[in-house]
């Protein structure tokens, strides 16, 4: 089988910023080569660590985001590093990292050099505002960055007195490295016609911008300002709450509402199916609402009492259904009877769920240093050319001999 | 016309157009963001996305983002602000899917194209008598990307899917909040945006791949997989250490980093709802943070060092809000960068779009011309490229607006053909 992006080499200098990146394209075929610094890497003490045991070869965060990757440690401040480093992007198709602007200048590896060597080589930088706008950039992290490009301010609770919140880490990172292989692959594509490389800037900021979805559009469009609301879209004018308390503990969302006639109906068959009819005065609300051939979402905004009675109604059905029930029965339950919905499940709890396993999406990648597998999130894509495995990150300098060793039989 | 007539006439049309992707021709099926957002960056770098859409007299839309109302009141197809921004460069081709000559049609179109592209749900294609299968037996090389919230398989492959179930289902939602309240979810579709990065991606794989194979290929994408993989490290926690991801304390999302960090979250500034991000990599940046407060409590033995500080991380949290509140939420910004400490205000739109360098010089919000609307502000595009950069200048399509393009040009339909289907509603 020939994998998606089998042929391509790609070398990565580790960096948090880029570290996904170059993940996905060795997840799906290409031949990507890590390179740290003597020591590893700092992201190897990010942790959490197997068993709690700090190790750079037991960091999580490094086996999650460096798999499929071949791992070689060069020193890039010494002069035999360096060598080394031109050596192994010679033959390379993409270079991907995320150094500050001026660090790799500083160090004398200059891309506009390098290229001239090897026109068809294409080099992505990842920076937090961009190598154009360079001499703008300050000291930033991924909140710092999550913050400034808006995501923050769409986030949080209806309660103001509480913060905007960080929709939960790495997320300026992953934003960024899908920019970072967008840019690779358009280049590659451009260069299989031309044979021409090139360099890709990838501006982290401009990145979150962008990924804020109606937050920027209603400002660009008519200059107004959301609103962060509980669990759900930040908005303009208040919207009701979408999210149901389940009777374990936890959370169903319901987005939409009951619109159709036939939501009402499913509503009322289900209050009925589970003897809760009696408990609800008002489920013949529901009725209406079927009679009325459904209530669109945007009566909400109108002066129709009656309407937005009956969507509320439908509302109060919903929740009283999901007291008695859990998490996953809500959720499976709504969705078979064509209601949008979904469960808050914790990350472990999603890989668990049934659909997954069916789809073979868990991964079970082998650690023979371990003497055992483990199991990992897959692969999103499915199709003839998706590789099926996924190889664990490589340990700390497992491949430097090797791969140097390559190097000076081309030599 | 072969594709490197294509590129050069490609080129010819518009010299200041990207030539990156100019060869490449894609029938688009596709909607809303997690779709159009996919086939948005091709467009931007020169890809020709021909948007097959409804004709107009049908009221119910796939895409139900292309109507909207204007700030003026006007309401219409082609007011949609979401469609305006997601669909520009695009072309657009209408067409009754339903009928037999609509699928002639769309034979032709997808013979004549690279790439087709959708985001219905599951199993639409088939249904219309598009399944790859069919697809393969139009065009052998033909790369089809497929973009569902669940897969084209599995018990919840019919489930519906938004962002807002998408999310949940992912455990992206229930990562983010404070802990012992609700949680705080996403404000927006995050994952239509990562969809359609990644199915973006998928298409530029597919490309990549028929360059070094000569084949085509399907593949299709899950949406909430994609997301269930965005939690990796807490989803490695749990499957490596059996530490369940729900528990007390979870989640805690301003606070909790990879790495850790002390002092890490976002603190209120002067005002109503002004807020600052404020993030210490380690001890230096503390002793830079400490001196910048100047106040007594920020020398306290306490909080020297990263244990100490981790150790009384509600106690430093709350001395430095207190801090914070003096201050307007761009001034500690500009106080605390220009000290070396990692710091941004909780940017509002209009802070990120109207006044802030970084994306203004960037290029970040150009306006595109619309042929209806006139000059529209739209997204521009995170990265930039030497050689074969973006550009942005055509506003999204009017419905339909290159039916005699498309099918008189490219497909090579007499004008009175085109006329009569355009009479019989067929386009």
């Amino acid at each position: 089988m020939h994998a998606l992006l089998q042929g391509l080499k790609v070398v990565e200098l580790a960096s948090d910023r880029a570290a996904y990146a170059g993940k996905l394209m060795g997840d799906l075929g290409a031949q990507v080569i890590v390179i740290e610094p003597p020591g590893g890497h700092v992201s190897r003490t990010y942790g959490p660590f197997v068993d709690d045991k700090p190790d750079p070869d037991r960091c999580l965060w490094w086996w999650h985001y460096n798999t499929s990757k071949r791992g070689v440690v060069l020193d890039l401040k010494s002069r035999e590093g360096r060598e080394d480093f031109k050596r192994l992007v010679k033959d390379a198709d993409i270079v991907l990292e995320g150094e500050d602007p001026g660090v790799l200048d500083a160090l004398g590896i200059d891309h506009t050099q390098i290229r001239a060597e090897n026109p068809g080589l294409i080099w992505v930088s990842v920076t937090p505002y961009g190598r154009m706008v360079a001499d703008l950039h300050g000291p930033a992290t991924d909140l710092t960055l999550l913050a400034g490009g808006g995501v923050a301010w769409s986030c949080g609770y209806d309660d103001h007195s509480l913060p905007p919140i960080r929709p939960s880490g790495g997320h300026a990172h992953h934003t960024a490295s899908a920019f970072a292989i967008l840019g690779a692959l358009t280049a590659v594509v451009h260069r299989d016609f031309t044979g021409v490389g090139q360099h890709v800037d990838v501006s982290m900021l401009a990145a979150t911008n962008v990924t804020t979805e109606i937050s920027s559009i209603d400002w660009l469009w008519k200059r107004s300002t959301v609103q962060r609301r509980t669990g759900r879209h930040a908005s303009e004018q208040l919207t009701m709450d979408i999210q149901i308390r389940t009777a374990d503990g936890g959370y169903c969302t319901n987005p939409m509402g009951l619109t159709a006639a036939a939501h009402y109906q499913a509503a009322l068959d289900w209050l009925r199916e589970l003897g809760l009819e009696e408990e609800m005065p008002e489920a013949f609300m529901l009725q209406l609402g079927v009679e009325r051939g459904g209530v669109p979402m945007k009566v909400l905004n109108t002066d129709d009492i009656e309407g937005i009675e009956i969507y509320r109604a439908g509302r109060e059905a919903l929740y009283l259904i999901a007291s008695k029930l859990t998490m996953q029965e809500f959720f499976v339950g709504a969705q078979t009877r064509g209601i949008a919905c979904g469960p808050v499940y914790s990350p472990d709890e999603a890989l668990n769920d049934e659909h997954y396993k069916f789809r073979d999406y868990p991964t079970q990648v082998e650690h023979p240093e371990l003497g055992r597998s483990y199991t990992y999130p897959g692969l999103p894509f499915t199709g003839e050319m998706i590789p099926g495995a996924i190889q664990r990150a490589p340990l700390l300098g497992e491949h430097t001999a090797e791969v140097l060793a390559a190097l000076k039989e081309d030599a | 016309m072969q594709t490197a007539e294509r590129q050069a006439a490609g080129a010819q049309a518009d010299a200041t157009k990207s030539t990156a992707l100019s060869h490449v021709r894609i029938c688009d099926l596709t909607g809303l963001l997690a779709g159009a957002g996919a086939t948005r960056f091709l467009a931007a770098f020169g890809a020709q996305i021909i948007r097959v859409e409804q004709p107009a007299h049908e009221k119910h839309r796939w895409d139900f983002l292309r109507g909207g109302i204007l700030p003026d009141g006007r309401s219409g197809i082609e007011f949609g602000s979401s469609f305006s921004n997601h669909n520009v460069e695009k072309l657009s081709v209408t067409l009754d899917l339903k009928s037999p000559e609509g699928k002639a049609l769309l034979t032709k179109l997808i013979a004549a194209s690279d790439v087709v592209t959708e985001n219905f749900s599951a199993h639409v294609m088939e249904r219309l008598g598009f399944g790859y299968e069919q697809l393969k037996a139009i065009k052998e090389d033909i790369i089809y990307v497929s973009n569902g919230g669940f897969g084209k398989t599995g018990p919840y492959s019919d489930f519906k899917s938004v962002g807002q179930v998408v999310q949940p289902v992912t455990g992206l939602s229930f990562m983010s909040g404070l802990p012992d309240k609700p949680p705080a979810g996403w404000g927006f579709a995050y994952m239509d945006h990562l969809g359609a990065y990644l199915m973006a991606t998928a298409v530029l794989g597919g490309l990549v791949a028929r360059k070094r194979t000569g084949k085509g290929q399907w593949i299709d994408f899950s949406c909430t997989e994609a997301g269930i993989g965005l939690t990796g490290p807490y989803l490695l926690d749990a499957t490596v250490n059996g530490r369940p991801n729900r528990r007390p304390g979870m989640p805690n999302s301003n606070s909790e980093n990879f790495p850790a960090m002390a002092p890490h979250g976002i603190y209120p500034a002067a005002g109503d709802d002004s807020w600052v991000a404020i993030a210490c990599r380690g001890d230096e940046d503390w002793k830079l943070l400490a001196k910048a407060i100047g106040e007594p409590w920020a020398q306290d033995a306490r909080f020297a060092a990263f244990d100490a500080r981790m150790a009384n991380r509600d106690e430093l949290d709350r001395l430095l809000a207190a801090w914070t509140r003096k201050f307007e939420r761009k001034q500690v910004e500009d106080l605390l960068v220009a000290a070396g400490v990692p710091a941004s205000q909780v940017s509002m739109p209009e802070d990120r779009i109207e006044n802030d360098p970084r994306t203004s010089r960037w290029g970040l919000w150009p306006t595109v011309q619309h042929d209806v609307l006139g000059g529209v502000r739209v997204e521009g595009i995170p990265i930039h490229m030497s050689e074969t950069d973006w550009s942005l200048r055509k506003g999204a399509p009017c419905l339909g607006a290159d039916n005699d393009f498309v099918y008189g040009s490219l497909l090579g339909l007499p004008q009175a053909e085109i006329e009569d289907l355009k009479a019989r509603r067929v386009i």
